[in-house]
């Protein structure tokens, strides 16, 4: 692998280096240089994913799991590796645990459906909080709604952060599960999923853990955070689109039905009588997305290689930076304040409404995101309309951030 | 003037900004400029949802024309929307129904006024036409 991060010495990671690898990064946006802060929306690939991908179709390509003839195989070992991969990528136990989806919000609708058909009962409650991505919403509320079960939430203080004795309230022997984000996508809190964790299950309730922002950012483990169910999207850890991990422990995972029935899920198939695949496959029905896998542990490799440490060093220096030069523009308002925060900057330009700041942004080649960032009831939670959204990953540096507070500073001048 | 003879008039006062900054400033300064929408009419049925900004649409049929009003709550929204009264408001219904935007794209702003720009402003100009077509 060629990655442009690694110094003479093949140690220090040099992040002024590392844009080279990402070609998108190369490209101008309105006659302008990108400045890419919207990572936290989807993150761009490096050359190193591309060219897996690529060679697959170019070199490798034939389904999985079907054919006894060389081709096959080899795509089949491609694919399989894949899943070692990811399942070291968050330290599953066992690879039959990491299952392949399209995305984040796959992942929540299996465990919503298939947890849900077979736990949830009239009178019982999903716990969620009040900081979820719609996609960590709705497949609960159609479970509930299936079930007749209700959906509670755990409230937040202003600025952004779970109240814990509120949780505490809420955690009942209704509770038959508790599903959470580990990082909010809008504010950048990270969450205290640990602390959830064990409080649930010291009641017995498992866990779903929404690590669509946490992956890209973080060190993910399964084991330490003792998580029922995590799952994350690989488009934004630098992979593709429509690929995904749901890791969920063994003990569920058997328990629970399919969730799509059709081929490679199943062992034997007649008319009067289907038996299941074992884990993964069971949840894998169809020809799977391989070109997609194939570029997800690519990703995990490259990730990998800078290493979770170098990368979360970066991206708070980028955060304190941001937060600390932006603060600086009178009429600034940050939304989500939280102690512990990854590198995600919400806020709003008193007086402006986010789509006007955000085109003008467009216009200096900024890349923003504007709007309720699928977290309306957030939004309303927190009074604001929408807000305007930089999110950094290890790409950026200090002249995008010199970049956006600039075209603030300019967006202000010409709103007001 | 007609619609088009309108939609000409302002092409020809954009083609004397030179960049995009210029074309935006003049969009600002019409969207402080345009007469709100009276409060008691900003109700539930007048509003146009986007997703990133709300537009509320007025529509006042007088003889064979029709006299629109609207506001935003996102400034640029409501400069383009200025510009669209500009041409749709006071026009014969029968012409706003069957007229045909062409100044968007000519001024450079067609980005604002695709669908899945979600600022509500296709959905307004839907909704011109519809009242154009229902009073005609
Ligand atoms: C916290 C969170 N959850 C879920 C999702 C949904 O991810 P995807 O659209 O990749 O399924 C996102 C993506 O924006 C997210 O940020």
């Amino acid at each position: 692998m060629t990655i442009n991060t690694l110094n003479k010495n093949n140690t220090i990671i040099d992040f002024e280096k590392i844009r080279a690898d990402f070609p998108l990064l190369q490209r101008d946006m309105n006659g302008k240089p990108i400045v890419f802060l919207d990572s936290g929306a989807s993150s761009q690939k490096p050359q190193y994913v591309i060219d897996a991908m690529n060679d697959y179709y170019t070199n490798q390509h034939a389904n999985v799991h079907r054919g006894v003839y060389r081709l096959s195989q080899e795509a089949t070992d491609a694919f399989e590796k894949s899943r070692r991969l990811a399942q070291h990528f968050i330290n599953a136990p066992s690879e039959k645990e990491v299952l392949f989806v399209s995305g984040t919000t796959d992942g929540i609708n299996l465990v919503a459906s298939s947890y849900g058909r077979k736990f949830l009962k009239e009178g019982d409650e999903v716990l969620i909080s009040a900081m979820e991505h719609h996609s960590n919403i709705v497949p609960w509320q159609m479970a509930c709604e299936l079930a007749g079960a209700h959906l509670k939430v755990i409230p937040i203080n202003d600025e952004g952060e779970l109240l814990m004795e509120e949780f505490d309230q809420l955690l009942n022997e209704r509770t038959k599960i508790v599903a959470v984000n580990h990082i909010s996508n809008s504010l950048g809190t990270i969450n205290p999923v640990k602390e959830i964790i064990e409080k649930a299950h010291a009641i017995g309730v498992p866990v779903l853990v929404d690590g669509a922002q946490a992956a890209p950012h973080m060190k993910i483990d399964v084991q330490a955070l003792d998580a029922d169910f995590y799952t994350f999207s690989g488009h934004k850890v630098f992979g593709p689109t429509g690929i995904g991990i749901l890791y969920g422990k063994e003990k569920w995972l058997n328990a629970m039905p399919p969730y799509k029935g059709g081929g490679d899920m199943i062992e034997t198939c007649t008319f009067e009588k289907t038996t299941y695949n074992e884990l993964p496959h069971k949840f894998e029905a169809g020809t799977p997305d391989i070109a997609g896998v194939i570029g997800l542990g690519a990703a995990i490799e490259y990730v990998q290689q800078i290493g979770h440490e170098a990368i979360g060093q970066h991206e708070q220096e980028l955060l304190e930076y941001a937060t600390t030069e932006l603060k600086k523009i009178e009429g600034i308002r940050l939304i989500g304040t939280a102690k512990n925060k990854a590198s995600v900057i919400s806020f709003l330009l008193d007086g402006s409404h986010p789509y006007d700041v955000g085109t003008i942004l467009d216009k200096l080649g900024i890349a923003v995101r504007t709007g309720h960032h699928c977290t309306q009831p957030l939004m309303k939670r927190l009074g604001v309309p929408g807000t305007i959204r930089a999110s950094f990953a290890f790409y950026n540096n200090k002249e995008d951030i010199d970049k956006l507070v600039e075209g603030v500073k300019r967006a202000k001048r010409m709103l007001s | 003037m007609s619609i088009n003879e309108i939609q000409d008039e302002i092409i020809e006062e954009f083609d004397l900004f030179d960049d995009w900054m210029d074309r935006y400033e003049y969009i600002i300064d019409l969207g402080k400029k345009l007469p709100l929408i009276d409060a008691s009419l900003k109700t539930e049925e007048r509003l146009i949802k986007g997703c990133q900004s709300l537009v509320w649409l007025n529509a006042k049929q007088e003889e064979d024309k029709i006299i629109f009003t609207a506001d935003s709550d996102a400034i640029i929204t409501k400069g383009i929307i200025a510009l669209l009264v500009r041409v749709l408001s006071n026009q014969n219904a029968k012409d706003i129904a069957e007229t045909e935007l062409y100044f968007i794209d000519k001024i450079g702003l067609k980005e604002h006024l695709s669908p899945n720009r979600s600022n509500g402003l296709v959905s307004m100009v839907k909704q011109m036409k519809l009242y154009g077509a229902a009073l005609k």
